[in-house]
């Protein structure tokens, strides 16, 4: 079992597994912290809406609820609602986590949504982590860089350690969803940092084999303030990442080689 | 007016779109993504099990080539595809996987040595060949004779587009993010390119280019049980359905994935019963075999659904408040097994339903999954109607899935048909007559058109419920355009949805921003939604057989002789119905002609060609019975000539070494 899997903590029986239902259904008050650039006049503001809860209701759920029936205006993101695309994350309770496998069970009768810090905001909850993941990957190279090419298409497939491919997956797991840089102190402080994203994204290509790049080609990248010694160990990205993508090691690891480096 | 011109436009960023960027790119061409979301959250993610390439690495792939893929797959697809494009795909499909191997892409590798793996419910120790460590490992699938599926643990789709959404931001290739196009830019039976709202902002600008391709995805949205993520509303086809000429294939075939759970319809994937896992009923009695001897949970997915509905039909299934379904019991492959090579499930399991599925059952019951249908093209991509326009991935009927495409064949046809439409594309680029020659007044009149019907949603009189229509299209198409179809209900169908159209033209808004509003997005796409709904319902209405995905009660028969050829929708206008036309399949040039699938229903008509052309199969293969399996093929049904030159080629197996299969001129 790696790491990664022991933090997925045992939670309550929360769903709809077919366990029988509750018969009167909680009203909630969802507070939604409101505001649309395109229209500057109207400030940003806390909205509330009640709503009665079903069985098994996620916040994917829930919005769309209040947009169909109460609020046809809201700003939220979903796309693929069963938590692997990253679309969806937002700040619940003052915590940042995908919203559409987030069950209304798991939180009090009220709550409060908020947009992700720190990205651009398109409206309400819904923030351009689209853009900004782009430039960050276009700043760090954050593809593979072939060692060849145009490799023979016809050949059988270079051969990979089933291990090294597996550590390497592990990273790749990361969707983007943009909890670690809205979870991060050094972010709040460095426009340009590159972010536990960013980092895990180097910790990968550094993995793997195919990659032509060296250290020496990542410590131009990240061996400053706007990279891997910028972070300031707090590690929140560690505890918020919905994936458990083991964050933190992978930059303990990351600075480590960069130090070495920058000392030699 | 603003006005971007590019070569190519992509009107999609998932899989299929980016590889035919990235391909169209390198060929020197500029290209330009539009996609709703950042690409990295395109449906293409969601796919889990794998990608089926007839590598042979495993030991229980041994003995995989092109010509068993090739026959699975048409198999699968009840006689539907068109075998040639069949051909170029499994052709392609090794050499996509190990462009992906390339690229980066982590594939779980071979590990020589003993393993235990469940077969049939039972353990079985197998063992992998020391020459087969490391290379990329194959899974079994449902519908197909050998552990073909490659995979990344149950994270394959996830992992290719960030694999090839990477090489995209490599290239330069720049993506529009949060914009939609609206309508396609056409004239004198010519596409250059399309209409397009930012979402973020509201304004309209005009793409105007060589080459519109359109890798949309699918349509599963039209239903209200679908795996499919909220934004596969169908939009690429309806484009092209609304330019009145270009035309959608067998819109009528959609798939029903076995095991969606219940009753979210999120998708847990085939490599669960590929890995071994068991469907069970409200006595934990494994039915599978009673109906499906030969394939049992492992048949093709519109079997397995069939005969999981037919079973809660008989009062079977497990109850819950939700209604009934049927149990997925995948704890016999162990703890181990399902945190590391079925991980997404678990965390689905855990999350959505507090289910763990190491210990409990996980509730299911068949889901909409898959559009076979979409934008008609013939093998280079491109419509037989409208030039200039392409299609790639889910949104094209191109047709290698027919209808039933098998597990494993999606994410395979994004890269492999990106890969080769991708090469066609920058042909079509490269020569001279294909210069954008469309004068700028007739870009303004398409712009001023869309952007009249988009005002006259926001400042008209309409009375109309946008996202209540949505909810009454997607109702009535589960209801009545599922997996059992009746005339009856189909015609109760096809009428309530055309009304549904008639009150979609009188639309209003609640919200009457013109920037970013979600109502108006609904408003104009349930517009557009419905006219792809009655292609289906409408479709499927008239085709009196049952064949793959498209079950008639009425008409429970597979009827070649009748219906052995494909549907064809245009739209006309302010018409509330398509105009349907037939291409007919030719039996004549068939590799494989028509029969019994191997498992499900096995009585259906003949075509009158097939008895003929059978015994003119059997007397070549006899007659060559010592030439080469290539040889053969080629015999009965050449292809190669069809696939972009840089594609052609054999594909180098651990039993099929380079030396013997790749140095004959090939």
């Amino acid at each position: 079992m790696s790491d990664a899997n022991s933090k997925i903590i045992p939670i309550a029986k929360a769903g709809n597994g077919g366990d029988g239902g509750s018969a009167a259904h909680r009203q909630l008050k969802i507070s939604v912290l409101r505001y649309n650039p395109q229209e500057p006049s109207q400030p940003p503001r806390m909205q509330t809406y009640p709503l009665e809860e079903a069985d098994g209701m996620t916040l994917f759920i829930a919005l769309n609820e209040i947009r169909e029936k109460q609020d046809p205006s809201l700003q939220f993101d979903f796309v693929c609602r069963a938590g692997i695309c990253g679309s969806c994350a937002m700040v619940i309770n003052g915590r940042p986590t995908l919203a559409c496998r987030t069950l209304t069970k798991s939180l009090g009768a009220e709550f409060t949504l908020a947009p992700l810090p720190f990205f651009e905001l398109i409206g309400d909850l819904s923030v351009n982590t689209g853009k900004w993941m782009r430039g960050m990957s276009e700043r760090l190279g954050g593809w593979l860089h072939m060692k060849e090419p145009n490799p023979d298409l016809r050949r059988a497939e270079q051969k990979m350690d089933p291990d090294l491919a597996d550590k390497i997956y592990e990273l790749d797991r990361c969707v983007e969803c943009g909890c670690c840089v809205a979870a991060c102190g050094t972010a709040r402080m460095r426009k340009d940092f590159v972010g536990a994203v960013g980092l895990n994204r180097v910790a990968r290509f550094r993995l793997d084999p195919r990659d032509a790049r060296t250290d020496d080609d990542y410590y131009e990248v990240i061996g400053d303030d706007d990279g891997v010694f910028g972070c300031m160990s707090l590690l929140a990205c560690h505890d918020v990442c919905p994936k458990d993508l083991p964050l933190a090691t992978q930059i303990a690891f990351v600075r480590r080689k960069m130090v070495s480096l920058g000392w030699s | 007016m603003k006005i971007i011109y590019t070569d190519v436009l992509v009107i999609g960023g998932g899989l299929a779109g980016l590889r035919v960027a990235i391909g169209a790119k390198r060929r020197g061409h500029d290209v330009v993504i539009l996609s709703l979301v950042p690409p990295k959250r395109s449906h293409s993610a969601a796919a889990q099990g794998g990608m089926q390439a007839s590598l042979a690495n495993v030991i229980k792939g041994q003995g995989d080539t092109e010509d068993i893929h090739f026959e699975d797959t048409v198999r699968g697809s009840d006689w539907g595809a068109d075998q040639k494009v069949v051909r170029m795909f499994v052709n392609t499909a090794p050499k996509a996987v190990r462009e992906l191997a390339a690229w980066g892409l982590p594939w779980s590798r071979v590990r020589r040595g003993d393993r235990t793996v469940i077969i049939n419910g039972q353990k079985v120790t197998i063992t992998e060949r020391d020459e087969a460590h490391g290379l990329v490992a194959q899974r079994d699938f449902g519908g197909t004779k050998k552990w073909r599926t490659c995979y990344v643990s149950d994270g394959t789709g996830h992992a290719m587009l960030q694999t090839v959404s990477d090489q995209a931001i490599g290239a330069q290739i720049p993506v529009h993010e949060r914009t939609e196009a609206i309508a396609l830019i056409h004239d004198a039976g010519r596409c250059y390119g399309a209409i397009v709202r930012n979402l973020i902002t509201g304004e309209l600008v005009a793409y105007v280019a060589k080459a519109t391709c359109v890798a949309s995805g699918g349509a599963g949205r039209i239903y209200r049980v679908t795996t499919n993520a909220v934004i596969c509303e169908g939009i690429g086809s309806a484009l092209a359905l609304e330019t009145g000429i270009a035309r959608l294939g067998n819109m009528e075939a959609i798939q029903f994935h076995p095991t969606g759970i219940f009753p979210a319809g999120i998708l847990v994937t085939e490599g669960c019963r590929g890995d071994g896992g068991l469907l069970k009923d409200v006595d934990g009695h494994r039915f599978m075999p009673d109906y499906e001897p030969e394939k049992k949970e492992l048949a093709s997915r519109d079997v397995v659904s069939r005969r999981m509905e037919e079973h809660i039909a008989k009062g079977k299934g497990a109850k819950s408040r939700f209604g009934d379904h049927i149990w997925l019991d995948i704890t016999l492959l162990g703890e181990q097994h399902i945190r590391h090579n079925l991980r997404e499930v678990f965390e689905i399991c855990h999350y959505f339903m507090g289910v763990d599925p190491t210990k409990d059952w996980i509730p299911v019951r068949p889901a909409q999954h898959y559009t076979m249908g979409g934008v008609r093209t013939n093998h280079t991509g491109e419509s037989p109607d409208l030039k200039g326009l392409f299609a790639a991935g889910e949104a094209a009927c191109w047709d290698m899935h027919g209808f039933n495409r098998l597990g494993g064949n999606s994410v395979a046809e994004t890269v492999v048909a990106g890969m080769i439409v991708g090469e066609f594309i920058a042909d079509y680029c490269d020569r001279l007559d294909n210069e954008v020659d469309i004068p700028t007044s007739l870009v303004h009149d398409f712009l001023k058109r869309e952007q009249g019907k988009l005002d006259t949603l926001v400042d008209g009189r309409g009375t109309e419920d946008a996202s209540a229509i949505k909810a009454e299209m997607q109702d009535l198409m589960t209801a009545k355009v599922g997996i059992f179809r009746r005339g009856e209900d189909l015609q109760a169908a096809v009428d309530e949805l055309q009304r549904l159209l008639v009150r979609s033209r009188n639309i209003g808004l609640r919200e009457k921003a013109r920037g970013a509003n979600p109502e108006l997005v609904t408003a104009y796409r349930v517009q557009k939604m419905l006219k792809v709904a009655l292609c289906v319902a409408y479709g499927a209405l008239v085709r009196t057989e049952s064949r793959g995905a498209h079950f008639r009660q009425d008409f429970p028969r597979r009827n070649d002789a009748e219906w052995l050829k494909r549907t064809l929708a245009s739209w006309k206008g302010e018409e509330t119905l398509p105009s349907l036309a037939w291409e007919a399949l030719d039996v004549g040039t068939m590799e494989l002609p028509p029969g019994w699938r191997g498992y499900g229903a096995k009585d259906y008509v003949d075509h009158p060609d097939t008895p003929g052309r059978a015994a003119d199969v059997d007397a070549v293969k006899a007659k060559m019975a010592d030439a080469s399996r290539f040889d053969v093929q080629e015999a009965l049904m050449p292809y190669d000539e069809l696939l972009p030159e840089p594609l052609r080629g054999r594909n180098e197996r651990i039993d099929e070494p380079m030396d013997k299969t790749c140095e004959s001129g090939k």
